[in-house]
C-alpha cells in the first residue's frame, strides 16, 4: 500500500499548530458511551501467604473515546494490546483501576451492584469462542431464555415464544430449543451467542472477536447477520477484532490500540486512506490483499521486533522501540492524543506520511 | 521432472461412525523451487494432504488407502519406515500452524534444532551447535548466540515460528510444507514471517507448499494455487490466473465472502450459504452442489472431473459441470463472476458508477 498523506494542517487551518487538547470524549452530544482516562491494571503479586504487589500488567492505560448512538466503533490491535480488556472493563466485568465509563449519561464505575445488574440489560457481549462461551449442559432454549428470566422480561409460554422468535431472527430453526450446543457447528453456535445477547433487547453490544474462530465462508454470514440486526434493532456496536479488513468493512469509525493505549481514532475511510500514526500505517500495510497484482505493487512496512511487555512498557511513546520515525523526543515524552483533523485523533510526535 | 508428483491420493479415517474420506483422490505436482498454495476451509483435507506427504497420518484410525507420492523419483508410500525417516526432516520438512504447541517445552532450542543436524547430517555436537546458531541468525533471531540455550517459553509467538522455520531449514530440504504458518500470529508478525519465507524460497530455491485458508496470503506468496473442497481439488491455476479469472463457484464464494482492505465502498458480503458436507456421507454428485447458487440437475446426478476449462489458460482446471464442454454442461464458461446478476456488489457498483458520472465527485469518498 502506498501511504499517501495530505497534511492535516491544510485541511484544518491552524488546528495543527494550536494543538488543542483532545476532546475525544466530548463528541456531538449523541453519545451512548463515553470512556475517559480508563485504566485497567492487573496486579502482579509475589509470596504465598502475604501477597505483595510487585508490579502491574497495564493492560489498558488511559484511553479516551466515545461511541455514538447507532454506530459501530471498531477496535483493532494485535493480541495483548488490551482491546478485549477494554470491552470487558466497559461492561464492568472487570472493575476498572481508574477512569470513567459513562453509558447513556450514567457513570458505571461507581454504580451499585443491583443498579449495574439492571444496566446490563442494555449492554451485552458476544464472545470470541462459540465453543467455550455456551454452557454445554444447557439446552439452547435455556441458554437464550436465562437472560430473559433474570431480567424479568417474560416467563413460561411467553418466554418460549420469545426464544423461538430470537432463533428465527438469527437464522436458526425455531425448533432447535431442546438441542445442546455440541449439536451445532461453529457458525451456528455463534448465532446462538448472538441470540443470547439480543434476548434482553440491548442498546449496546460489545462483540469481542465474534468471527475469528470461524471459517472464512461462515465469517461473512455472521458479519451480514450483525449488520442486519444493527439496522433492524438500532444497535450500537463496539466491534473488537484483529482483522483489519473485517473491521474496515463493518465499522463507521475505527480505533487502533497499541500496548494499552489508543494510538489513532478516525472515520473508517479516513483511517484507512490517511493513517497518521506509524503503527496504523504499518498495520495496514501488513494485511495481505487477495489480489496478486495489488500484492506485487504494494510496499510493506515490516516492523522489527515484538510488542513489548505491558508490565514494563517503554518510556515516552510506547511504539518508539519499533518505530522507524522515532527520535529523541519519542522516548522521553508520551505524545498527547490530539485531534489532527476533524474527528481524526492520533497520539504521535511526527504524524503523517 | 517434477520434484513431487502426487497421484490419486486417498487418505481415510476409520471411525466408529464410518469412514471419513478426508482426502479423496488428490492429484498435483510441484517443481523444484516452486511455491504452491493449497487453499480451503477447515476440514477440506489440506492438512491431511500435507501429513500424508510426510507419512505422518496416525494409524489407526487413519490410513492412506490409495495413490502415489513420488518425491525425487521415489514413491514415498512404497518405502519402509526407515527410509521415510531418512526423508522426513532431511528432504521434506514441515512448519506447523501452532508454534506454541509444536516445540518441546522441556528441551532447549539448541537441543531441538541440533537433533536433526546430528541425525541427518551426521555432524558432531559442537559443529551442530555452530550451525544452529547460524540458522537462528538466518531466520532473524537477535543475539542468537545467547538465545540458543533458551527454552521455547522464553520466546514470543513470532520468534517461536522463526525457530520452527530454522528447524525446517536445518537440513536444507528440497521441499517445505508450511501448514498455516502464520495463522496463529498477529498481522505485523505475519508480515515478517511471510517476508522471511519468501526470501528463503528465493535464496535456497526450496520448494514450498503453503497451506492456508487466507487468500490474501497465497496471493502474494505462490506461483500456483490448488483450491480444495471436501477432500478434493476443485480448481487449480496459476496464481495470477486464479484471481483474475476464477471459474469454480466455490472459489467465487471464497473471494466474495471476504472483505478486502482496499475495497472502495461498503458492499454487502456474499457468504457461501450452508455448511461444508459431512465427509462420512458426502453428496453423491458435485460435493459443492448443495451450497452452489449456480447448480443444475446434472450437478446432483454425477460428479464432474477436474478438467481444463475452455477459453482459459492451458493449465487452468476446474471440477465443475458449468465449465465443461459436455451435454448439459458449460453454462458458466462465459460467466463473469463479478458481474453475475443477483450479485449485490455488482448492483452497487453499477449504481455507484452512474452516480459518479452525473456528479463530478468520485464514489466511495
Amino acid at each position: 500500500m502506498t501511504v499517501t498523506q495530505t497534511p492535516p494542517s491544510t485541511s484544518t487551518p491552524g488546528g495543527f499548530i494550536e494543538r488543542q487538547r483532545s476532546t475525544a470524549t466530548a463528541g456531538s452530544g449523541n453519545n451512548l458511551l463515553e470512556v475517559s482516562a480508563l485504566k485497567m491494571h492487573f496486579p502482579l503479586t509475589q509470596g504465598i501467604i502475604f501477597q505483595r504487589q510487585v508490579g502491574a500488567v497495564r493492560a489498558v492505560d488511559g484511553i479516551d473515546f466515545f461511541v455514538e448512538k447507532g454506530e459501530t466503533l471498531g477496535l483493532v490491535g494485535e493480541s495483548g494490546c488490551g482491546k478485549s480488556t477494554t470491552g470487558r472493563a466497559i461492561l464492568q466485568l472487570y472493575k476498572p483501576t481508574a477512569g470513567s465509563v459513562k453509558f447513556d449519561g450514567t457513570e458505571l464505575t461507581s454504580l451499585p451492584g443491583e443498579q449495574m445488574r439492571k444496566m446490563r440489560r442494555r449492554m451485552q457481549m458476544i464472545f470470541q469462542d462459540p465453543y467455550a462461551s455456551l454452557n454445554p449442559r444447557m439446552t439452547v432454549g435455556n441458554i437464550i431464555g436465562e437472560p430473559i428470566e433474570v431480567h424479568n422480561l417474560a416467563r413460561g409460554r411467553e418466554k418460549t415464544e420469545r426464544v423461538q422468535e430470537l432463533l428465527k431472527v438469527v437464522g436458526l430453526n425455531p425448533y432447535f430449543t431442546n438441542r445442546y450446543p455440541h449439536e451445532f457447528s461453529g457458525g451456528q453456535r455463534q448465532r446462538i451467542g448472538v441470540a443470547r445477547a439480543l434476548a434482553v433487547e440491548p442498546d449496546f453490544i460489545v462483540a469481542d472477536e465474534p468471527i475469528s474462530a470461524l471459517d472464512v465462508s461462515i465469517q461473512a454470514q455472521i458479519i451480514n447477520l450483525l449488520e442486519e440486526l444493527q439496522d433492524r434493532f438500532k444497535l450500537t456496536y463496539l466491534f473488537i477484532a484483529h482483522d483489519l479488513s473485517v473491521v474496515r468493512h463493518i465499522s463507521d469509525r475505527v480505533a487502533v490500540m497499541y500496548l494499552g493505549k489508543i494510538v489513532e481514532l478516525a472515520d473508517r475511510i479516513d483511517l484507512y486512506e490517511h493513517p497518521l500514526h506509524p503503527y496504523s500505517q504499518a498495520l495496514l500495510s501488513a494485511v495481505p490483499i487477495p489480489d496478486p497484482v495489488v500484492e506485487q505493487k504494494r510496499k510493506r512496512i515490516i516492523l522489527t521486533g515484538d510488542v513489548p511487555s505491558p508490565v514494563n512498557p517503554p518510556s515516552g511513546c510506547r511504539f518508539h522501540t519499533r518505530c522507524w520515525k522515532a527520535q529523541q523526543i519519542c522516548s522521553e515524552v508520551d505524545p498527547e492524543f490530539i485531534e489532527h483533523a476533524p474527528r481524526h485523533w492520533a497520539a504521535c510526535h511526527f504524524p503523517g506520511a | 521432472m517434477a520434484l513431487l508428483e502426487v497421484n490419486d491420493l486417498k487418505t481415510q479415517f476409520f471411525t466408529r461412525d464410518g469412514v471419513v474420506r478426508a482426502v479423496d483422490g488428490v492429484t498435483f505436482h510441484l517443481d523444484a523451487g516452486e511455491t504452491l498454495g493449497l487453499v480451503g476451509e477447515s476440514g477440506c483435507g489440506k492438512s491431511v494432504t500435507a501429513l500424508s506427504l510426510m507419512r505422518l497420518i496416525p494409524q489407526p484410525p487413519g490410513k492412506i488407502v490409495n495413490g502415489q507420492i513420488v518425491f525425487d523419483g521415489q514413491d514415498i508410500l512404497k518405502m519402509d519406515d526407515d527410509d521415510v525417516r531418512g526423508i522426513r526432516g532431511n528432504n521434506i520438512a514441515m512448519i506447523f500452524q501452532d508454534p506454541m504447541t509444536s516445540l518441546n517445552p522441556v528441551l532447549t532450542i539448541s537441543r531441538q534444532i541440533s537433533e536433526a543436524l546430528e541425525l541427518h547430517l551426521k555432524l558432531d555436537k559442537s559443529e551442530a551447535r555452530k550451525q544452529t546458531i547460524e540458522l537462528l541468525e538466518l531466520v532473524g533471531i537477535p543475539s542468537a548466540k545467547k538465545r540458543v540455550d533458551d527454552y521455547p517459553h522464553q520466546f514470543s509467538g513470532g520468534m517461536r515460528q522463526r525457530v520452527m522455520i530454522a528447524m525446517a531449514l536445518s537440513c536444507k530440504p528440497k521441499l517445505i510444507l508450511a501448514d498455516e504458518p502464520t495463522t496463529a500470529l498477529d498481522v505485523t508478525i505475519q508480515a515478517q514471517i511471510l517476508e522471511l519465507l519468501k526470501s528463503l524460497a528465493k535464496e535456497f530455491r526450496t520448494a514450498f507448499i503453503l497451506i492456508t485458508h487466507d487468500l490474501g496470503v497465497v496471493a502474494g506468496m505462490t506461483q500456483r494455487i490448488n483450491v480444495m473442497y471436501a477432500g478434493r481439488i476443485v480448481e487449480k491455476a496459476d496464481t495470477g490466473e486464479l484471481f483474475a479469472n476464477p471459474k469454480m463457484p466455490y472459489t467465487w464464494g471464497l473471494l466474495r465472502s471476504i472483505p478486502r482492505l482496499d475495497e472502495q465502498r461498503k458492499a454487502k458480503l456474499l457468504p457461501i450459504e450452508g455448511l461444508p458436507p459431512d465427509l462420512i456421507s458426502p453428496p453423491g454428485g458435485c460435493k459443492f452442489e448443495p451450497r452452489c447458487q449456480y447448480r443444475r440437475d446434472i450437478c446432483r446426478e454425477k460428479e464432474p472431473e477436474l478438467q481444463h476449462i475452455p477459453n482459459a489458460k492451458p493449465d487452468h482446471e476446474a471440477r465443475c459441470w458449468g465449465t465443461q464442454n459436455v451435454a448439459g454442461g458449460g453454462w458458466l464458461v462465459d460467466t463473469d463472476w463479478r458481474r453475475e446478476v443477483g450479485d449485490v456488489r455488482v448492483i452497487e457498483e453499477i449504481k455507484g458508477q452512474a452516480a459518479s458520472e452525473t456528479t463530478t465527485e468520485g464514489p466511495g469518498g
